[in-house]
């Protein structure tokens, strides 16, 4: 099998794992096509790299490419590679323009989910007694003005998650809470979707303003009971 | 900044009001000139109505271009330079010592080869510092107001150790020659010495007046030297004066390795060839050096910055500037896999018959590289479509979303320096045989050493998503680094006393380097010059809307962060002109050779010029070099 074809192949089984394998992992879900282009320019350059690493393995990979493209004598390919010549320019060409044309499509989804907090809330610490009986007080208030939408379990599963995109936070996921202080929360629920700066999207947030609700106690006493009932600690430098 | 500090600033200088204010014991007799001198001056005012002064300037601007992009290609061009300025000596000065300890000749020439850039080079430095001191001045007058009352102690030890660094330099680079035998030499050496010491200074100066912008300590008593002193010694100078010496050493590495392929894809002797692809070599080994510690003194300056203030470290690891991480991934990931192919090249061109032997060792470390770059480059939010985004529940994948943290990233990030680090080794053992009788042992450990390090980065980064962050930071991170470091310190030393009675089997041939070795080369050193425009765009966008975080605001029309996509453009113009600049102070420090070079061959060829011995120039008796 020429090396050429050996690459494409590789690049077709990467595709197919990343399409159809990954996506039906328990707990995965189809990979957007940004990660899986990122994927299949991984595979291609390793194959590159190992393909030109001796003269031998070079003249191998290159040398068919290279004598299809220059060599004289190639008999019936001679069309073929006017074909490609010529298709080759327009294909790039038609990307270009694919990627550079006007679209009724909407655009990518960037936005920031945790963008950094105004300054008056940076230093903040917790006011409240870490005990037994705050964390519990805590886990009360979650009960009654999160769990809808956090869920009971700390996993972003509550009754009305469903009807929410993006959907609530799972505060079980050790790559959300888990890398915030506490501050963060606290200007988090306070503030609600409405107190994001632009990155973060403000309009593509349901999070109420907790401030207009809640007093700052019992905020902080809900973050206690947050951390606590989803077995997670805050980012502290002590 | 307060609003006293601010009116203060505005009347620095207010002499008028400060002698009426003196005056005031004398009022009533001053009162009455005052209104007698009013009226002889009435017909004045005619004239000085449109000269009135106003509130001193805060900013100036340059239309169509824009004061902040001028100020932002000279200040980073400036940091090249100087990145290079400083590099290159360290290069030099361990090329001197060794060429000096070892009594190999071509370590010398090469230590010359690159101080001879030094003179023209830092001219050019110093040239872009006065530029970018003026444009300072003309365009923000207020922050440089403010930065000169913090910082004039230091501005006077900086002109004093600038004195001390020009002198240094040109009695290390004239006095090459004259000084090269005995005590002479050892006096060079030290020279060389004085003249690192001193670039070091020169760097860390300057070091603290950028990071003070970051991380302000603004005491407001004291003396000038106490306020000087406590801005100066801010949260985040030392982190950045290491991560600083790292990536000069690596910008060093890196250039003479582009200067040394550059050269040997022109060159038209095997003399020459021979030459350039060891240069290269070397070139490639500093980099590398440097670039194996580099990581962990970015995550030291990182974990600083986060710990200074919760919003800062946000903004840059998982705020708007997060992407600038995945662009940094990968041009991390291009580097370390450019270096490797450049030993691996090596390995399989300059050992004849050893492509096949090393081929499997090679896949296998690619393979693992390939992996490590995948996580790092994998981002915590992902771009998709809202349809994708849909269907993932958001822009965080359920699955893969746990690659993009700094847990992952700190694990894969230690092993790509292990496979390099061990690509290295390979390189290092090629073509040699051991016959020592303990050989079989020492490779054992060394492959056991390697791989429970290996096993114990991995535990410990997956252990890190269940632990608090501080214990991860400030232990499992840690632990990492120095298992990377145990090992290095641990196979170094026994890899070297292997080879001590190792048998060479197949002689390293120099010269027999393909093409795109040298292509690779030039490739590392544009990675690592937008690596650090990337990383000064970083840093400075990090401030956000503060000339001095907290401090000074800026109240410009540029007070907002420039978007990745236009700050890509700004770091690939300063890389371009970078290299131009690089690119014309090698010719202009080359020139004198070739003119030299060119004299000497035609002396050769007339009747009266010095005869060679027959057969002496290899030049004209070698083959035609080899076609790749």
């Amino acid at each position: 099998m020429g090396p050429l074809i050996k690459l494409i192949l590789l690049n077709v089984i990467t595709y197919l794992i990343l399409k159809f394998v990954v996506p039906n992992i328990p707990g995965s879900a189809p990979l957007p096509a940004s990660l899986v282009f990122l994927y299949l320019l991984l595979t291609t350059s390793g194959y590159l790299i190992i393909a030109t690493v001796s003269a031998e393995s070079k003249e191998e990979f290159w040398g068919p490419i290279q004598r299809f493209l220059v060599g004289d004598g190639i008999g019936g390919l001679q069309a073929l590679r006017w074909a490609v010549l010529i298709l080759f320019p327009l294909l790039v060409g038609w990307q270009t323009y694919n990627s550079t044309a006007v679209s009724d499509a909407p655009p990518g989804e960037n936005r920031t989910i945790h963008p950094a907090p105004p300054g008056e809330y940076a230093g903040l610490s917790n006011p409240v007694p870490k005990t037994p009986d705050t964390i519990q007080q805590g886990k009360g208030f979650y009960a009654a003005f999160c769990s809808p939408c956090h869920g009971g379990n700390f996993d972003g599963k509550g009754s009305a998650a469903r009807g929410f995109n993006p959907p609530p936070a799972n505060f079980s996921d050790p790559t959300t809470i888990a890398m915030l202080q506490e501050s963060y929360l606290f200007w988090r629920i306070k503030k609600g979707g409405v107190g994001l700066p632009i990155e973060g999207m403000p309009w593509k947030s349901a999070m109420p303003r907790w401030e207009l609700e809640l007093p700052d106690e019992w905020i902080w006493k809900i973050i206690m009971g947050e951390y606590d009932g989803a077995h997670q600690s805050p980012r502290t430098w002590e | 900044m307060g609003d006293d500090e601010v009116s203060s600033m505005r009347h620095q200088g207010g002499w008028i009001q400060r002698l009426l204010r003196g005056c005031s014991d004398h009022a009533g007799t001053l009162l009455g000139l005052a209104v007698a001198a009013g009226l002889f001056s009435l017909p004045a005012l005619v004239f000085g109505a449109d000269v009135a002064p106003a509130a001193p300037t805060e900013y100036r601007d340059i239309p169509y271009v824009g004061s902040r992009n001028v100020i932002w290609v000279i200040a980073q061009l400036h940091l090249l330079l100087a990145g290079f300025v400083l590099g290159v000596p360290m290069f030099a000065w361990v090329c001197e010592v060794v060429a000096w300890r070892g009594g190999e000749k071509r370590y010398d020439k090469l230590a010359k080869e690159f101080t001879k850039l030094l003179t023209s080079a830092y001219s050019t430095t110093a040239l872009f510092g006065g530029i970018l001191l003026f444009l300072l001045i003309a365009f923000y007058p207020k922050l440089m107001n403010y930065l000169t009352d913090i910082f004039f102690p230091s501005f006077i030890v900086y002109c004093i150790l600038f004195l001390v660094e020009t002198a240094t330099l040109y009695l290390y680079w004239y006095g090459w020659e004259a000084m090269q035998y005995g005590g002479k030499k050892t006096f060079h050496i030290f020279l060389g010495f004085m003249l690192n010491f001193f670039a070091f200074f020169i760097m860390i100066i300057p070091n603290s007046w950028a990071t003070f912008q970051a991380s302000p300590v603004v005491i407001a008593e004291g003396t000038d030297m106490a306020r000087a002193w406590a801005a100066t010694w801010n949260p985040t100078w030392w982190p950045v004066n290491i991560h600083r010496i790292i990536a000069n050493v690596v910008l060093g590495g890196y250039i003479c390795g582009a200067y040394a392929g550059i050269r040997y894809l022109s060159a038209k002797t095997p003399e020459e060839r021979d030459h350039y692809d060891w240069m290269g070599y070397v070139g490639n080994f500093i980099g590398v050096f440097g670039l194996l510690a580099l990581p962990f003194a970015g995550y030291w300056l990182m974990r600083e910055i986060y710990q200074y203030n919760q919003q800062m470290g946000i903004t840059l690891m998982g705020g708007f500037l997060s992407w600038l991480f995945i662009l940094q991934a990968m041009l991390i990931g291009v580097l370390f896999l450019g270096s490797n192919y450049y030993f691996w090249l090596g390995i399989t061109h300059r050992i004849p018959g050893s492509a096949l032997q090393y081929r499997k060792p090679i896949l296998a470390m690619l393979v693992v590289l390939l992996l490590c770059l995948g996580v790092w480059m994998t981002p915590h939010s992902l771009v998709a479509s809202l349809e994708e985004a849909a269907k993932m529940g958001g822009t965080h994948h359920p699955l893969l979303g746990v690659l993009g943290v700094m847990s992952a990233k700190m694990t894969v990030s230690n092993l790509m320096i292990l496979v390099t680090f061990m690509s290295f080794i390979m390189y290092w053992r090629a073509g040699k045989q051991d016959t020592a009788g303990w050989a079989k042992i020492a490779k054992a450990i060394m492959g056991a050493i390697l791989v429970l390090a290996s096993i114990a980065v991995i535990i410990l980064g997956v252990w890190g998503y269940f632990v608090p962050a501080i214990i991860r930071i400030n232990y499992f991170s840690t632990s990492q680094v120095l298992i990377v470091i145990g090992v290095m310190l641990t196979i170094t030393p026994l890899t070297a006393l292997l080879l001590k009675s190792a048998k060479t089997t197949t002689e390293m041939v120099w010269g027999k380097m393909p093409p795109r070795a040298g292509y690779s080369l030039v490739l590392n050193a544009i990675m690592v010059i937008l690596l650090m425009t990337l990383m000064g765009y970083a840093r400075s966008s990090s401030r956000v809307h503060w000339h001095v975080y907290g401090v000074v605001r800026d109240t410009s029309q540029y007070a907002f962060s420039p978007a990745l996509g236009y700050a890509s453009g700004i770091m690939s113009l300063c890389t371009f002109f970078f290299c131009m600049i690089v690119a014309f102070i090698f010719w202009v420090a080359t020139m004198g050779d070739k003119t030299k070079a060119a004299t000497e061959s035609k002396k050769a060829e007339l009747p009266h010029g010095v005869p060679a011995m027959a057969g002496a120039s290899s030049a004209l008796d070698a083959p035609r070099a080899p076609k790749f």
